[in-house]
């Protein structure tokens, strides 16, 4: 066999720029968009050119599983919706040799107030499928999602478990020969999350293609035959899974605190996480974490709180400072600077980073950036501890004591 | 056996920018047919739930209409309504507007009612906007029971031949029209939101200005002394084929045969057009909505 046949899908050179129009030039309605004209009819508006993808070029062969991993804003979004037709490149060509499904976000295509049964037959023809097709899956659809007793119940009564899981179901049954994964398995119970990558591994055994873009180094580890990391929109690694993650770790951090400032973007959201610096101050186990901070409402929004979440370097929570649950950032159009201070917990040495949130409520978020700093702990918090520290035994050392009580023997003496 | 090179397989798909005209690619259009009836099915399985009178509604809103009609032109203005009471022709005509009104309404938001679906998934856009026509279409069918209801009450009065045939015909320009519009509309609406409320004022109006609620007469005594205020009624493409419609369907009203042929040509040209612009403005979507 020609090592052509056995390609599933090649990228040549692929690019996407998004035009970011500047504020005073962005027209959402038709009289901005005519007012704008009459007031300056020879200035052409102006643009910012943003590239979220630039010169991409790979080739996936067919039967692999490939992780696509990167931090916020690398392009693993962009190179998703590219690649399932939802947007087109700039520049560059994709040829794909069989049928592309997407999970881009579970659950899309599902109306609340259909029953279980009308979703899988409406986002099936949805994601691509024919009604023969899925009744032909029904079964395999309704057996692997469990949901067998709520099929005649509308889904906005199901639980958010039972949601996930009949959403994965339907996608994970498509006939394509590349699937294409998109954080699937951040939601949903351990059981199912083992479930999918069980799934996702018979996908890929049947010879069939998988592409999967998470944030989670364990699955990724676990499930992917090779990885490609993404950096800036453009390819920083790609090969072996191990050397990939490594790779991913190390790339783009300093050792004490970091900086992180947004890329300009065209995030729509009223308020956004403009920069963040995360500094370690004090010596263990006291050690204190100072995190400035700015936040820019760039239109109306209700008031607002954050949270901080402390990961390890696979990006697995380790603990959530929320420094007030009042909504404290209020509406006025301009930046916030914050300065948040955070106690820390005594954390055994390694690497950890932040992701930050902000939102109205803790299901109304307003902006998101995941693992956008890091810090690292260098010393043990136990003093004199010369042995390694272990992650398997948790990250917490809590601090203990321990009294020695003298007693006598309550065994009775040996006849 | 001969050498060979092996020969590279052509790919299934090719991803590259359009730039320019984009083909109208019906054959896609055609592998999501399915889907085409179940969003259609949606949109009719959804639109009465949690309401009381359910789908009664879809009897009753033309029904009101259609009174509304009678009781303002026919009782208060006194306009004439030949052998039949004035309800049954008022009727008539907002069935038939109604195909025009309702499919252009939801056709128009229906790309931003969906925008998690255009955002996130890919499928043939145009899906959206046509199962909008489909859904329409049921609608009518149950208002046609009350018509032929109304015709066997009245049998008496109307003159029924081979003119019925010509009822779906009018609906199938009405239909085409609204597409072709409401292709349009959705695409526009997309990027500039306005048209989500331009619309249904200028529904409204366009009501106004045909003869869905009196008949064609009315308007062409009124125009007796001016006989470019009737073209310009009539240039407006629905007028004459609601009225062909309601003597299709009650033998009450008059045949325009050049102004028909003048519609099914506009119905024609606005859905190319629409369709083109559609596919033209359609790669912008998932970025823009």
């Amino acid at each position: 066999m020609s090592s052509n046949s056995d390609v599933a899908l090649r990228v040549q050179n692929v690019s996407k720029a998004y035009r970011i129009a500047h504020n005073a030039t962005r027209a959402t309605t038709l009289a901005e968009a005519l007012v704008h004209r009459i007031k300056r009819p020879l200035q052409p508006p102006t643009y910012e050119t943003f590239w979220a993808l630039q010169d991409l070029s790979l080739e996936i062969k067919q039967g692999s599983v490939a992780g696509v991993i990167g931090r916020n804003g690398a392009g693993k979004s962009t190179f998703l919706k590219i690649l399932s037709r939802i947007t087109e490149p700039t520049s560059g060509k994709i040829e794909l040799f069989g049928r592309i499904g997407s999970l881009l976000e579970v659950g899309t295509g599902f109306h609340p107030e259909l029953t279980g049964r009308e979703n899988i037959y409406l986002n099936g023809q949805i994601l691509g499928m024919r009604k023969r097709e899925v009744d032909r899956q029904f079964d395999a659809i309704v057996d692997f999602a469990g949901v067998e007793k709520f099929l005649d119940t509308p889904v906005k009564r199901y639980s958010s478990g039972m949601y996930v899981r009949l959403a994965f179901a339907v996608a994970a049954h498509l006939s394509s020969e590349i699937l294409l994964v998109d954080e699937v398995l951040a939601v949903g119970d351990a059981e199912f999350q083992k479930k999918c990558l069980g799934k996702m591994g018979d996908v890929a055994r049947s010879g069939r293609t998988v592409l999967f873009v998470s944030h989670n180094m364990s699955a990724v580890s676990t499930l992917c035959t090779e990885a490609l990391v993404l950096h800036k929109g453009r390819t920083a690694f790609h090969g072996a899974t191990q050397a990939a993650i490594a790779h991913y770790n190390e790339a783009g951090y300093n050792t004490h605190g970091s900086t992180w400032e947004r890329e300009p973007d065209r995030k729509s959201s009223a308020l956004v996480v403009q920069a963040v610096t995360a500094t370690l101050k004090g010596e263990q186990p006291n050690h204190t974490l100072a995190v400035s901070v700015r936040l820019e409402s760039r239109t109306a929004h209700k008031p607002a709180f954050m949270s901080i979440d402390v990961l390890d370097a696979s990006g697995a929570g380790v603990a959530q400072a929320i420094p007030t649950l009042d909504r404290f950032i209020k509406d006025t159009p301009r930046a916030h600077d914050l300065e948040v201070e955070i106690d820390l917990p005594a954390l055994i040495p390694g690497r950890y980073m932040l992701t930050l949130w902000v939102g109205s409520h803790n299901t109304e978020m307003l902006d998101f950036v995941q693992e956008i700093v890091a810090f690292e702990i260098e010393q043990s918090p136990t003093p004199g501890r010369t042995f390694p520290h272990n992650p398997m035994h948790g990250y917490v050392v809590p601090s203990s004591r321990v009294t020695v009580l003298d007693a006598d023997l309550a065994v009775p003496a040996i006849r | 056996m001969t050498a060979s090179s092996p020969v590279a397989p052509k790919p299934l798909l090719t991803i590259e920018p359009r730039p320019g005209w984009v083909p109208l690619n019906l054959r896609e259009i055609w592998q999501f047919r399915d889907l085409l009836f179940s969003l259609a099915g949606r949109d009719i399985r959804l639109r009465y739930r949690q309401t009381a009178l359910g789908v009664s509604w879809v009897v009753l809103q033309p029904l009101i209409a259609g009174g509304l009609f009678s009781l303002v032109f026919g009782i208060l203005a006194k306009m004439p309504s030949g052998d039949l009471p004035y309800f049954v022709l008022s009727y008539t005509g907002v069935l038939a507007y109604n195909v025009f009104s309702n499919t252009l309404n939801k056709a128009g938001i229906c790309l931003v009612g969906n925008a998690q679906l255009v955002s996130k998934v890919y499928f043939p856009r145009m899906v959206l906007p046509l199962s909008t026509a489909l859904s329409t279409l049921l609608d009518f069918a149950v208002g046609l029971i009350v018509l032929a209801i109304l015709m066997g009450v009245y049998h008496t009065h109307i003159h029924l031949g081979a003119g019925l045939l010509l009822a779906p015909v009018m609906i199938a320009i009405i239909l085409l029209m609204a597409l072709g519009a409401g292709l349009w509309a959705s695409a526009l609406t997309v990027s500039y939101r306005d048209v989500q409320y331009v619309l249904p004022v200028l529904l409204q109006f366009v009501m106004y200005a045909t003869p869905a609620g009196y008949k064609l007469s009315v308007v062409k005594d009124a125009a007796k002394h001016h006989p470019h205020l009737f073209t310009l009624y009539m240039l407006n493409p629905l007028s004459s084929v609601i009225e062909a419609f309601r003597w299709a369907c009650l033998g009450e009203g008059e045949l325009h045969w050049g102004w028909i042929t003048y519609s099914a040509a506009c119905a024609l040209v606005l859905m190319l057009l629409g369709s083109i612009a559609f596919r033209r403005m359609e790669r912008r979507f998932a970025d823009v909505i």
